[in-house]
Formats: C-alpha cells, sequence, structure tokens
C-alpha cells in the first residue's frame, strides 16, 4: 500500500498548524523587529480558554454550538495576553536594546507557563480537550480524522482574511507603511502604537485559532505544549522568511511536510537506518532549516518590503 | 605543584566534612531535649507535570506509612515527617533533590524516584551519604545489577540502593510471552522512547518475543513531549503488525493509541507499567484505549487481604489523586525504612552512624506489607516476583492475568 499521500497529508496538517502560529512571530517580528518569545504561550493560553469555555458550558452541548463559542472564548483570552503582553512587557522596552526585550520575553514565557500550571486547576499534567465526535474519513488511500479537517478548513480561512485585510483596508494599509519605516509612518499621521498592538492582536487571534487545532487533533491541551509547538512555528517563520505572512504559512507547509517524510522515508534508504523515525523527525526539520539558510539567508519567500506587514 | 593542589583539596574537603558532621551531631542533641526526635523521610518523585499522577501516588502512599507509624508509635520516641521533592521526571533536577536529601541529617532514609533513568543519577549520591534509598518503582535492571546484567555478570553497584518492584527482565519477558501464548500475536511493531526505562524494557520485550517465534516488523523511537505521532501510526498501519509494543510512560502513549485508533487501526498497543495509570485512559479516551494492555508489577494492591487497611486507609487520607500503581508499594517502601530506623534508634537517640546502620537493617528485612512479603535478595532487589497483565476493558483497567514469572 502507498503510504505517500497519507504521510504528505499528514505533514499538510501539522504544518498548517505551524503557519498558523507562525503569523503571529512574523507580524509582529515585520513591525517591531521583536522575537517574540512569549508566543507558544500565548497559543498555550488560547487553548486554555477555550477548554474554560468548554467546561463552562452545560455538559452535553453539541460540538457545532460549543466550538464557535470555544473560538470566541480562546480568542478573547489569546488576544487580550498578546496585546496586554504587547503594552506592559514590550512598550516599555520599545527604545531598548534589543537585547532587552527579547530577554523580556523569555521571562514572560516561563511566567505564563507557571501561572497555568499552577493556578489552572490539575493543569500540572495535560487536561483532556473535547472531541468532535465524526469521521475518520477516508478520501482514496488518505484517512482523515475531525480535528483534521478543522485545521484544514480553518488555516486557508484565516489565511485569506489576513491577506486581504492588510492589502485591502486603510489599518492594514497603516500596518505595510509602519513595517515600511515607522518614523515616516508617524509623521504621516499613522498612530504606530495601534498598529502595534493590532499585530500583536492578530498574532493572538491566529493562535488561538491554532490551540483549538491543537487540541482538538490531540485531545489535550497542556500547559508546556506552547515551548515546543513555538519553537517549530518561529522556525517555520525563518524558514518562509520572517516578516513575510505568505512566508509564514509556506515555511509551515514545508517544515511539517519535511518532518512527515524524514519520519516515514529516512530509515528506508540504505545506511540510513539508525536515523530515520520519530525520534529524528526535529533533527532533518532543522537541517533542511540550515540548508535554506544557507542557500537563501532571507528564506523562502525573502522579505518583500511590499508584503511586509 | 599538583602535590600542593591535592594538599589545599585534601584539607578542603576533610574540612568541609567536618563542619558536615558537627553539623548534624548539633542538630541531633538539640532535637533530643524536646519530646523526642524528628526524623524525616524523603519522597522524591514526579509531583508536576509528565508522570505526576503516578508520582503522587508514591508521595501518597508514603505519606500514609508515615501517618500510621507515629499514629502507632512504630518506634518509640521518635516522630516521622515527610519531606517531598518534586523532580519533575528529570534526572538532573532528581540529581540536585539527592543532594538536598543528603545534606540534611535529619533525613535517615529515602523512598523514589518514580523513573529508572532519574534513579541512575541520585543513586551514587545516595550511596557516598550512607543513605538509604528504596525506589517503588524503578524497573531497570541495571540500577540492581550493574550495567553487564545481560551477560550474567552482575554486579551490584550501590549497596544503598534497594526497590519493591520486580525488574523489568521479568516483566518485558512476561510480557512477550503473555503476548505470543495467549493472545496469539505473530508480528509486532516496537516503539519506545529513548529512556532507561522505555528503552531497556522495549528491548528485553523484542529479544523475548522473538526467541518464541514472532517476528518484529518494525521499530520505531519517539522524544518524550512528542504530541503528533500522525507520520508514526501510518508507519504502524501500513507494516501488517498485530500488536504494537511500547517502552515508555503514558504521556506519549496514550496519544499514539489514539492516534492510531483514529487511523481506523484496531490493533491494541502493549506496555509496561509506566503507562498502568487511569490518566491513560482520560488522555487516550475510553474507545481508543478499549483493548490495550499493560504489565505491571506485583498483584493488584485492590485485590489482597493485606490491602484493605491501606485501601481504606487512602481514601480516608484526603490526598491529592489515587493511590495509583506504586502507592502500595511506596508504603511498604515506607515501613521498611521506619522498621529498620526503629532497630537503629532506641530512645529517641540517633546514633552517629544512623544512616550506614539504616542500610544494613533495611537488607535484612523480612515483613508483609500491603503489597506483598517484603524482603530483599543480594542485589538489592525485591524477592516478591509477582506480575500481572491488564487490559483495557468498558474504560477500565482490569487485571487478566496474575503469575510468578522466573525467567
Amino acid at each position: 500500500m502507498n503510504t505517500l499521500p497519507q504521510q504528505l497529508a499528514n505533514g499538510l496538517f501539522l504544518g498548517s498548524m505551524y503557519g498558523l502560529i507562525a503569523i503571529g512571530y512574523t507580524m509582529v517580528y515585520g513591525i517591531v523587529q521583536l522575537i517574540n518569545f512569549a508566543h507558544g504561550e500565548i497559543f498555550m493560553t488560547g487553548g486554555f480558554g477555550a477548554l474554560t469555555v468548554y467546561l463552562a458550558l452545560p455538559s452535553g452541548t453539541s460540538m457545532w454550538v460549543a466550538l464557535p463559542l470555544m473560538l470566541i472564548g480562546g480568542t478573547l483570552v489569546a488576544v487580550l495576553i498578546a496585546t496586554g503582553a504587547e503594552r506592559f512587557a514590550y512598550r516599555p522596552l520599545r527604545n531598548a536594546p534589543r537585547l532587552a526585550p527579547l530577554i523580556t520575553a523569555i521571562g514572560l514565557s516561563l511566567a505564563l507557563q507557571e501561572a497555568v500550571r499552577n493556578w489552572y486547576p490539575q493543569a500540572t499534567s495535560a487536561r483532556v480537550f473535547p472531541q468532535i465526535n465524526a469521521g475518520p474519513w477516508n478520501i482514496g488511500s488518505v484517512n482523515i480524522s475531525s480535528g483534521d479537517v478543522f485545521v484544514i478548513i480553518a488555516a486557508p480561512i484565516c489565511m485569506a482574511a489576513l491577506a486581504s485585510f492588510v492589502r485591502a483596508t486603510r489599518t492594514g494599509r497603516a500596518m505595510q507603511a509602519t513595517a515600511q519605516d515607522p518614523d515616516t509612518a508617524q509623521l504621516m499621521g499613522i498612530d504606530t502604537n495601534r498598529v502595534i498592538v493590532i499585530a500583536f492582536a492578530i498574532g493572538g487571534l491566529f493562535a488561538a485559532v491554532a490551540s483549538l487545532a491543537y487540541g482538538l487533533r490531540y485531545g489535550q491541551v497542556k500547559y508546556d505544549m506552547g515551548f515546543q509547538a513555538g519553537l517549530k512555528a518561529f522556525t517555520a517563520a525563518v524558514l518562509g522568511g520572517i516578516g513575510n505572512i505568505y512566508g509564514a504559512m509556506l515555511g509551515g507547509l514545508v517544515l511539517g511536510v519535511a518532518e512527515a517524510l524524514a519520519t516515514a522515508y529516512i530509515a528506508n534508504i540504505p545506511g540510513m537506518g539508525q536515523f530515520g523515525g520519530q525520534g529524528w523527525a526535529s533533527v532533518w526539520a532543522f537541517i533542511l532549516l540550515i540548508l535554506v539558510l544557507l542557500l537563501r539567508p532571507q528564506g523562502l519567500l525573502g522579505e518583500r518590503v511590499a508584503d511586509r506587514a | 605543584m599538583r602535590h600542593r593542589s591535592l594538599l589545599v583539596l585534601t584539607a578542603v574537603l576533610t574540612s568541609g566534612s567536618l563542619a558536615l558532621t558537627a553539623c548534624g551531631s548539633r542538630s541531633n542533641s538539640s532535637s533530643n531535649d524536646s519530646k523526642g526526635t524528628t526524623v524525616t523521610i524523603g519522597v522524591d518523585a514526579p509531583l508536576s507535570g509528565a508522570n505526576s499522577a503516578t508520582g503522587l501516588g508514591i508521595l501518597g502512599g508514603v505519606k500514609l506509612a508515615v501517618a500510621d507509624a507515629n499514629k502507632n508509635k512504630t518506634v518509640p520516641g521518635v516522630t516521622f515527617q515527610v519531606k517531598q521533592y518534586d523532580d519533575k521526571a528529570q534526572p538532573a533536577t532528581g540529581q540536585q533533590n539527592a543532594t538536598t536529601l543528603v545534606a540534611d541529617s535529619s533525613v535517615l532514609g529515602v523512598v523514589g524516584p518514580l523513573n529508572s533513568g532519574v534513579a541512575t543519577q541520585m543513586q551514587s549520591v545516595f550511596n557516598s551519604a550512607n543513605l538509604v534509598e528504596i525506589s517503588p518503582s524503578n524497573t531497570n535492571p541495571a540500577l540492581t545489577q550493574g550495567p553487564n546484567w545481560g551477560t550474567g555478570k552482575k554486579v551490584r553497584p550501590y549497596k544503598t540502593y534497594f526497590r519493591t518492584a520486580t525488574t523489568d527482565v521479568l516483566q518485558g519477558a512476561f510480557a512477550a510471552d503473555y503476548a505470543y501464548k495467549t493472545l496469539k500475536k505473530k508480528k509486532i511493531f516496537v516503539v519506545d522512547d529513548k529512556q532507561t526505562y522505555g528503552a531497556g524494557l522495549a528491548a528485553i520485550f523484542k529479544d523475548k518475543f522473538t526467541a518464541l517465534g514472532g517476528t518484529t516488523v518494525g521499530t520505531d523511537h519517539v522524544n518524550t513531549g512528542d504530541t503528533d505521532f500522525s507520520t508514526l501510526v501510518t508507519k504502524i498501519k501500513n507494516s501488517g503488525a498485530d500488536l504494537l509494543y511500547y517502552g515508555g510512560q503514558y504521556d506519549e502513549s496514550s496519544l499514539i493509541t489514539k492516534q492510531l485508533k483514529a487511523t481506523g487501526t484496531k490493533i491494541p498497543l502493549f506496555g509496561g507499567d509506566g503507562m498502568y495509570s487511569d490518566t491513560y485512559i482520560t488522555n487516550a479516551g475510553a474507545s481508543a484505549a478499549e483493548g490495550d494492555l499493560v504489565t505491571s508489577v506485583g498483584v493488584p494492591v485492590d485485590t489482597l487481604s493485606t490491602a484493605k487497611d491501606f485501601i481504606a486507609g487512602y481514601k480516608a487520607s484526603g490526598y491529592k489523586g489515587d493511590y495509583q500503581t506504586y502507592g502500595g508499594y511506596s508504603y511498604d517502601a515506607a515501613t521498611a525504612i521506619i522498621k529498620a530506623i526503629g532497630t537503629v534508634v532506641t530512645n529517641g537517640t540517633v546514633p552517629s552512624d544512623a544512616r550506614s546502620k539504616i542500610v544494613d537493617a533495611v537488607q535484612k528485612s523480612d515483613f508483609n506489607g500491603v503489597a506483598g512479603h517484603v524482603s530483599f535478595d543480594q542485589y538489592g532487589d525485591t524477592t516478591n516476583k509477582q506480575l500481572t497483565v491488564y487490559q483495557v476493558k468498558s474504560g477500565k483497567w482490569v487485571a487478566v492475568k496474575t503469575g510468578t514469572y522466573t525467567g
């Protein structure tokens, strides 16, 4: 049986999730040149926000009713924390040396993890996340579960909406202008603080969607789930060209597919048996990143100034 | 030059150890003045994060043993207290905890850790301080029989280390036997988490299963903390295996079985005692976990008449969580330490060489505990070699076979 279509699909689902998180890294970097290492934890809090909404609903609520509410709850929490981090942790350091906000981001990431671990009920180990009771479906030789369906529908919709927002709205154009030259943009009457807050908020929104996808795919949310996911998403953003929103999505997909194919097929190459398999997936993903950066230091889609936002 | 630095080093070490001894004797004599001596039993286990459900069961078992000893005045003139340390299932954290425990002169024995990988980093710390350590759950053979146990050259590395759980040599072979002879499985896919416990157990299972005549159609390794196993389960699905064996903990295996069953593959996952937890079923979902199997050390505590008081006491105590796999074994481990302290400490006077005397006394342990008879062989392994296979039936672990396995 040919497993290639299934493995490609596995990679696409995983990659779409990486891409959604990567948007948050890339938007913020594009505008304030800050690598927001706490973004993985914003993703995590989104998952717990959605879970809280579900637990607050009367038991037996249909998932079709619960899901939109969970999305709203998760988004609220993630956006609130993302913008709060901007306002209280990063804005005071806007003109400080680059390292200061970076270290602040790392500290914030640890603080959020510990806060959830200690204060969210029973969050010291994984909390069970509700599932959509449908599927799995078979399309040809590809098997798709209900969690996969969510991410494969949500990712393109979010992406298309973001693209048209950045291109067509006044705020979107203001974001492009701020990304290009914040000082001049401010002189032209753009409220750059507002633009920066919006960039963080959009990152939070995408992280919340991704966290819902994570919960639905793996059936659990965990206080430390943002660490690994955040690291991979950051890699995806760099791979695609940090600062470029299309690059983030493309980087996510490439990374997901590369991981899946490496896990599935490297071990079949003669003499490579011990370098294949699940345990080596991340290693191959990072080898790919190094190769791409050696050949195209600006990432796959470069940093086309016009689309930077 | 070399001699001088040696001299300085020796001087520093000597004065350091003198200072330590001085501290030790001072605190002992001061506590004698009050109503009685307070002796500390240390607990090291993962109390948060990965494996914490099982870890809290260990803590609860020890707390209960200590509460019972204080209530029954098992050792006259001595009040026991528990000091708990969270190792987060990280070897480095376990080693730091061991160092802290050793430095506290009121600690006369330690129960833990949960993970074999953590134990490897703690053993030598305890050994150099002559502090007895009893693990209720470590199953890796090398911990008691040395790194060359496989070739028959068994050497006990640390005389302070004991365990109330039997080893993976018996557990892995018992599982392979059950899979081949009872379940009639012929083709297995073996996955492990690359940790001391998981990789060791999976290798023992695989060797025994192939020796019995079965075939291994594939092997793979995962990283602890991974969540996406979609690629791996696709490989398993297409390998034609009729059983998946997993060496590791419930954190990863519950996700693997969930993702495997989601692809419509109905082969059971078989694992070791690290997976035997209700959290496995909750995390995987009852329908995905249905039919999965584990082996675990000892016999199910709730079937033992000796454990009735223990279970009732645990329920009444209000400790966080359930007693899990090792609660009963932790109770016995703590009791072994308490009984040993009883032979060394008279009228609340702790002798200066109490720690090493306690090690000798634990070696001679011989009593009936809640989970079976407690005594140790020349390697520090328990002589209680009973094992049980459990299977998930209607969302609950049910014992399907109990037996003694000797090789």
